[in-house]
């Protein structure tokens, strides 16, 4: 079977930090800043555990102000 | 495999939709209304339907869709929504309209324009948000509170001496002749946005098929006024609203 392996961009600025993509990702790719914040004040999302990211966009797909992007590769 | 080798154009599976405007929607962080907001847009794009649908905006939270989504768009007076519709949808047969109300907008102040537009067979889509509470207002009880629930006007719990029974519209609705396609459906998982999007999608093709009304009633959250996380308000909506509003169709002609 073909492997494959993601990659996500947020939009910092978009996001409010409300944790759906984070309890919602099933391989605990996300996590929220735990100090820095976006120019609203919200710890925004960021990959904190990018290698296990397999583009599956669960959390592209519940995120309420669409602000992650989602990219696939497959590995040969 | 770096992360930047990844981060092409060519390997970009999942995006914002263009429909949905780039401002920041004023909505609560986790807000079920954004979640729908931007599978409506998905939907429109999809359908290839930019340039003829027509969306009626309600009073509520949902009062500024009009300027998020960017389709032609309408404000109705509180709870006639699905009057302002159907006078579009009579006059421009050919457009696809639709209506985005809450529950407050939809079940109470508007509950004799909904009934009786959906008793008519009018060809449009309700798309009808039910976070039990009337979130913009801060967090009254609404028609559609459950048993027990506690709000700003209900602190001890909503009670039936005094409050009545929690109102399941959509079965209402399903009653009726003039509805072709009433269903129940959530946006807290990525199997369930998915359902819900096919769910408006089948929604806008009946209402173009001169099919008759369609009642997408999607169940959110709203923590803020449920004083909740976004996180903990879902598990909260699986645990306790799906059980007096079980997801899936209620009516399919």
């Amino acid at each position: 079977m073909a492997k494959f392996k993601g990659a996500v961009v947020i939009d910092e600025e978009r996001c409010k930090g409300c944790n759906i993509c984070v309890a919602t990702c099933p391989f605990k790719v996300l996590a929220l800043q735990k100090k820095e914040v976006n120019n609203k004040g919200y710890h925004y999302a960021y990959m904190e555990n990018p290698d296990a990211c397999t583009g599956c966009t669960s959390c592209g797909t519940v995120c309420p102000d669409a602000c992650i992007e989602v990219y696939r590769a497959k590995i040969d | 495999m770096e992360v930047n080798d990844i981060i092409k154009p060519e390997n970009l599976v999942y995006h914002k939709p263009a429909l949905l405007k780039d401002c920041t929607m004023h909505y609560c962080p986790g807000c079920s209304h954004s979640t729908v907001h931007k599978i409506v847009c998905e939907v429109i794009e999809e359908m290839g339907a930019t340039e003829y649908a027509i969306g009626v905006a309600p009073v509520g939270c949902a009062v500024f869709a009009y300027n998020y989504i960017d389709v032609d768009m309408s404000e109705a007076a509180h709870g006639r929504a699905p009057a302002v519709a159907t006078a579009i949808k009579r006059l421009q047969p050919d457009k696809l309209v639709f209506t985005y109300q809450g529950d407050g907008d939809l079940a109470a102040i508007g509950t004799c324009e909904t009934i009786h537009a959906a008793n008519r067979g009018e060809n449009i889509t309700i798309i009808f948000i039910n976070n039990a509470i009337y979130g913009m207002t801060g967090g009254q009880m609404a028609p559609t509170t459950l048993l027990g629930q506690k709000t700003a006007t209900t602190p001890y719990g909503r009670r039936v001496d005094l409050n009545g029974y929690p109102l399941a519209i959509s079965n209402l609705l399903a009653q009726l002749d003039g509805t072709c396609f009433v269903t129940r459906q959530s946006v807290h998982s990525p199997a369930a946005v998915r359902k819900a999007k096919a769910a408006i999608r089948k929604a806008f093709e009946n209402s173009m098929a001169r099919k008759g009304t369609s009642v997408v009633e999607i169940i959110g959250t709203c923590n803020s006024g449920w004083k909740l996380s976004p996180v903990d308000a879902n598990n909260w909506m699986e645990e306790h609203m799906f059980e007096k509003y079980p997801i899936g169709d209620l009516k399919n002609v």
